[in-house]
């Protein structure tokens, strides 16, 4: 295959950065994105260029790490994929293919393609646990009996793997379909109950705190989350903060 | 429950309340306008009613107005802070591939329905106040004795060009009810096993309640 690629080049985070074009020919159908990108970079070396900085980790579709907002759309033009997951066989030989950083002024660009999602793992602080004392009295989990279709609807809470792909995909950059998930992954447990409360309320309060915008519910993230991760999250985390708003 | 209004969830929360109370406001406007093309009667009856009913003039209406008011202004500020939190756009962004044009153009189908309104408030509501509590004719009635709200109404659909912007006015009100409906329920934190039957209804009522205004329009217009 060849393809033009546009690919935002930013030297680092307080460069402009602008889109650069690639010409890139011998691709195989069934590359992955990121390997294809693997074969631009080393074409760039080897021409003694600056190759082009991505995230990426697992490279298997369970991390989170990758990331790239493709021809429009977080993750690409696949569904029920991350970036690592996604193949050239989506595309056609001879197609422009548009490559950005996933864009939120909470999710800053690093350096081309790299942004700090950090923002998240700082939600994650404020809430996204249960306080258990794991020192020599540990409980055997089948001891607190959990109704099968609450487990089940916190298992597929929890697969949320924190790529942002709902945050880039948002016209608000919101990222209530996240927090959604990680409060949901608790609020359907008992386990979760004792700091339900607070969890939900410091959750919220630093997901606002981080510069994310409003949800429209507009589902756009639901589309685009490689997990597959259902509003009914942002649902239930909305009448949990109500609930906990209530109570004081 | 202090400072609900500082949180992303808790002005949602807000928006949705306000645009729930207008959504059983625009249902009974709806009722009682179609009265008027099935007998001028009842709705002469029905305006009078709500016209001079204390409870609806002096509690029901400030409410009104106030539900309008907070929703375009929350509508406004919700716009403001997400258009912030995305400073840098996409160069190439495909939205429709994730979501209804509808979903993503609130603020401009909700800018359509403020024109609208502004030119509905200077149409029916400052006449009505101008002759109910400054002139103070809380009469209703025409010099001929007959009441004059089936009168004045039939009068102003004649202008063809009033019609044509009313029409346009409900196309966009529907527009903004068609993701609108849905939206305020999730917002509120309803979404269950009954979602499915509710995004029907809720389809339903975007459409028939825009498209009957624009029908008791009509029919005015071209039965005078
Ligand atoms: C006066 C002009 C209006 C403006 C400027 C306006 C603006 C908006 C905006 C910007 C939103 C989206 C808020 C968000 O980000 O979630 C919205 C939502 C909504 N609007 Fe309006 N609107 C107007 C009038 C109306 C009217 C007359 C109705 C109903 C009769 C209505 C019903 C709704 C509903 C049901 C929602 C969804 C609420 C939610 O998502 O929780 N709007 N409006
Ligand atoms: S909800 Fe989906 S899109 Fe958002 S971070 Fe989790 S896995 Fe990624
Ligand atoms: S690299 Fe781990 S999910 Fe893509």
């Amino acid at each position: 295959m060849n393809l033009t690629l546009k690919i935002w080049r930013q030297k680092n985070a307080n460069d402009k950065g602008k889109m650069v074009d690639y010409p890139i020919s011998g691709i195989e159908p069934d590359m992955s994105f990121l390997e294809m990108l693997d074969v631009l970079n080393e074409e760039l070396i080897n021409k003694g260029e600056e190759p082009v900085a991505f995230d990426h980790d697992c490279r298997e579709g369970i991390c989170g790490m990758c990331s790239l907002y493709i021809n429009g759309e977080a993750h690409g033009p696949d569904r029920g994929v991350t970036t690592c997951q996604l193949h050239m066989r989506m595309f056609n030989d001879g197609d422009t293919i548009y490559i950005e950083p996933f864009r939120a002024a909470a999710f800053p660009v690093v350096k081309d393609l790299v942004v700090d999602r950090s923002a998240f793992d700082r939600i994650q602080h404020a809430g996204g646990f249960v306080s258990v004392n794991t020192s020599g009295n540990t409980i055997d989990a089948n001891s607190i009996p959990v109704n099968k279709h609450d487990a089940d609807d916190a298992f597929d809470a929890a697969t949320c793997i924190g790529c942002g792909a709902c945050v880039a995909s948002c016209k608000n950059s919101s990222a209530m379909l996240f927090v959604g998930a990680k409060v949901s992954q608790f609020a359907l447990l008992p386990q979760g109950q004792v700091e339900a409360t607070d969890r939900v309320m410091n959750m919220v309060k630093q997901m606002d705190e981080e510069g994310f915008g409003n949800c429209t519910n507009t589902g756009a993230c639901e589309v685009e989350c490689p997990k597959g991760i259902s509003l009914e999250n942002i649902a239930r985390m909305n009448r949990e903060y109500l609930k906990a708003s209530f109570k004081g | 429950m202090s400072g609900i209004l500082n949180s992303s969830i808790g002005r949602k929360f807000a928006m949705a309340l306000s645009a729930l109370f207008l959504m059983i406001f625009l249902l009974q406007h709806f009722i009682i306008n179609f009265s008027s093309i099935i007998s001028a009667d009842a709705f002469n009856n029905l305006s009078h009613f709500m016209g001079t009913n204390w409870l609806i003039q002096y509690i029901m209406q400030p409410v009104l107005i106030f539900g309008v008011v907070f929703h375009f202004v929350m509508g406004f500020i919700l716009e403001i802070r997400n258009k912030g939190a995305r400073q840098i756009k996409y160069a190439k962004n495909n939205g429709a591939a994730n979501s209804s044009w509808m979903s993503r153009n609130m603020i401009y189908s909700g800018l359509f329905i403020l024109i609208f309104l502004v030119i509905h408030f200077i149409d029916f509501w400052i006449p009505e106040i101008n002759t109910k509590y400054i002139q103070g004719d809380m009469s209703g009635l025409l010099p001929s004795g007959e009441y004059r709200y089936y009168e004045e109404l039939v009068h102003k659909f004649q202008p063809l060009w009033r019609v044509a912007l009313y029409c346009l006015g409900f196309v966009f009100l529907a527009l903004h009810l068609l993701h609108g409906f849905m939206s305020a329920f999730q917002s509120v934190g309803a979404n269950n096993k009954y979602t499915r039957a509710l995004k029907g209804f809720g389809k339903a009522y975007a459409i028939v309640i825009p498209l009957g205004f624009i029908i008791i329009a009509l029919v005015h217009h071209f039965n005078h």
